[in-house]
């Protein structure tokens, strides 16, 4: 209580929460906590009107025809609610379901192939004895401040070099294994306690065997975080999608709604129904797991 | 004995590094091949003259010399000038006020924050489409606006004067949560004793927020200001979708730029000088803020 009063920053005095009595100055203390209470309330709940505002006439213009969602003055309560857009979606745009199927493919494979080395390279950087090992550790460390558009343009010809412009592997290639992850694991298995691979050492295990029995297990949570993280990344990536693929059957979810956009420029009721279909898998995924997103964030020090 | 237990360790060691250089080796050569072998050949590339089916050819500072030349070069840098010194400081601000928010003892507390950062987890384009909805001449934004008898009827993406200012907002609205965290994080950690000594000194909450919180709380505003300029500086998806650079030029910014020449022109020798360029000013916008903002706090 006392932490909340302080950091909530208003012009209270601090002690109030100690000194609740009869004394009609702790008696004056009270109301005013009271108004702060209902305060704080009414400014959460503004809040949280501004950020879910615009989900909650989208969810509502998916119900609507798309001469509701056009007129004027907008109603927020669609006049007769019809499922008529989450059909025609998916028939206006035959490649609607293609779009989804992409989008699915490409996260599910970033996701496994990022688990998988991410979690092996954080084992090898954190725990394994090599010549070099740190100064190679701190030099991919220092990519992080390569921003992404200095790498575009070559990325895009290694791409196109490797004959994969266009493609599912073309598109998920470049993204199989990233710094933040490897980071991300490095500071976690650090933290595990050393005892616990001598064990499964004594018992003969090789390596590997320590890895898969002993270090994948415990590193659940930070596996989650990346999971998250990574499907966030691809599922929800605009630019490197736009590039490399050209045909709309290869396009993911994200590149067809912009595609569906602008073949069917007034078409807002299919736009705003599809990208409700872009919306909804991330914000399942994040209401599941969302005590490892906030982890995430604070595990990888970026607290400062 | 002592020759054979040090030839037994030797091989040991020998199989660790081997196993060690196994594990990392997926990684490193993904991320050796698209980003150290990638930068550097974007370095190689932006003093050639490129359009992938003839070889390079090598044309000195030619690109940097026409760069500066270029006047879409210097409104796109203006503009994105505008845009981040619009951006970076209300969202550092939001995000903290948001963190206060976040961080005070509610009943559905954990509902508010998730609320708070659902903006956070919704992709570019969607948001963007979105937006370009609610921006409409006859939309939802002009018509609240209406309702509070505030200026309306106004093509937000369509005027060259309130364009970039919408994509701003879009910005700010989504971003804003992804720093609350950061700053969330930080309060979470000063410790109970700080608030107490300055209870005991008599500082009322606002001082105490003030001159206590505040300066404990400047790491993460160095790391906030720097990650959120580093971001504004890049920002391509919503100009892309929304305006592709239009009205009249007013919303172009410098990745736009880059991926117009690169990609649409395939001018990849200019682009990749153009990328360059861009993180050159980035890098000089770190150094500065590093000089003012950046301090080491330890409990």
């Amino acid at each position: 209580m006392l932490l909340n009063v302080m950091a909530s920053g208003d012009g209270a005095a601090a002690g109030d929460a100690l000194l609740v009595g009869s004394h009609p100055r702790h008696r004056w203390h009270a109301i005013t906590r009271q108004a702060r209470a209902v305060v704080t309330y009414a400014v959460a709940i503004l809040v949280t009107i501004v950020t879910l505002a615009p989900f909650a006439f989208t969810i509502s213009a998916s119900f609507k025809t798309l001469s509701e969602v056009l007129e004027w003055p907008p109603s927020f309560i669609p006049s007769r609610f019809i499922l008529d857009n989450y059909r025609a979606v998916w028939t206006v745009s035959p490649l609607f379901p293609r779009w989804l199927l992409n989008s699915a493919l490409a996260s599910a494979i970033t996701v496994l192939t990022n688990v998988f080395f991410c979690s092996l390279a954080g084992y090898g950087f954190a725990r394994l004895r090599f010549p070099g090992r740190d100064a190679i550790f701190l030099a991919t460390l220092g990519t992080l401040m390569i921003p992404g558009q200095i790498t575009l343009i070559p990325r895009y010809i290694i791409v196109h070099r490797l004959g994969l412009v266009d493609s599912l592997a073309g598109l998920v290639l470049p993204d199989v294994a990233r710094v933040f992850g490897v980071f991300l694991m490095v500071q976690f298995i650090k933290a595990i306690p050393k005892e616990l691979e001598e064990a499964a050492k004594i018992d003969g295990c090789s390596r590997f065997g320590t890895y898969v029995h002993v270090i994948l297990p415990l590193c659940r949570p930070v596996l989650a975080a990346l999971t998250i993280f990574t499907f966030q990344g691809t599922w929800n990536d605009f630019t490197w999608p736009l590039i490399v693929l050209n045909s709309p059957e290869n396009f993911t979810l994200a590149l067809g709604l912009n595609y569906l956009r602008g073949q069917y420029y007034t078409f807002w009721h299919l736009v705003l129904t599809g990208s409700l279909f872009n919306i909804i898998p991330m914000l399942i995924i994040f209401l599941l797991f969302q005590r490892y997103f906030v982890q995430g964030i604070s595990m990888s020090g970026l607290k400062g | 004995m002592w020759a054979r237990m040090a030839a037994r360790l030797r091989k040991e060691s020998m199989s660790e590094a081997i196993t060690g250089y196994l594990f990392v080796s997926p990684f490193l050569v993904t991320i050796g091949t698209f980003i150290f072998f990638a930068a550097i050949y974007a370095f190689y590339l932006s003093f050639h003259k490129y359009d992938l089916f003839t070889p390079p050819q090598f044309v000195g500072l030619g690109n940097y010399r026409r760069l500066l030349a270029n006047t879409d070069f210097r409104i796109a840098l203006r503009n994105v000038a505008v845009y981040t010194a619009g951006v970076v400081p209300v969202q550092t601000a939001v995000a903290m006020a948001l963190a206060v928010l976040a961080n005070q003892k509610l009943k559905l507390q954990g509902f508010f924050r998730s609320a708070y950062y659902v903006p956070c987890i919704t992709s570019s384009v969607a948001s963007s489409l979105i937006f370009m909805w609610l921006y409409y001449k006859q939309g939802i934004v002009n018509y609240i606006l209406s309702v509070l008898r505030l200026p309306s009827n106004i093509d937000w993406l369509g005027n060259p004067s309130t364009a970039l200012p919408a994509i701003m907002t879009l910005v700010t609205w989504t971003t804003s949560a992804y720093f609350m965290v950061v700053f969330l994080a930080a309060l979470q950690d000063i410790p109970t004793s700080v608030y107490e000594a300055s209870r005991i000194d008599g500082a009322s909450g606002w001082q105490t927020f003030w001159h206590v919180t505040l300066p404990l709380l400047r790491p993460s505003i160095f790391l906030v200001v720097v990650l959120g300029t580093i971001g504004c500086m890049q920002v391509f998806d919503q100009v892309y979708i929304m305006t592709r650079g239009g009205p009249l030029k007013s919303t172009m910014s410098i990745v736009y730029l880059v991926y117009t020449e690169a990609f649409g022109d395939l001018r990849f020798g200019y682009g990749a000088a153009m990328a360059f360029a861009l993180f050159a000013v980035i890098f000089v916008l770190t150094l500065i803020q590093r000089k003012y903002l950046d301090v080491k706090i330890e409990y």
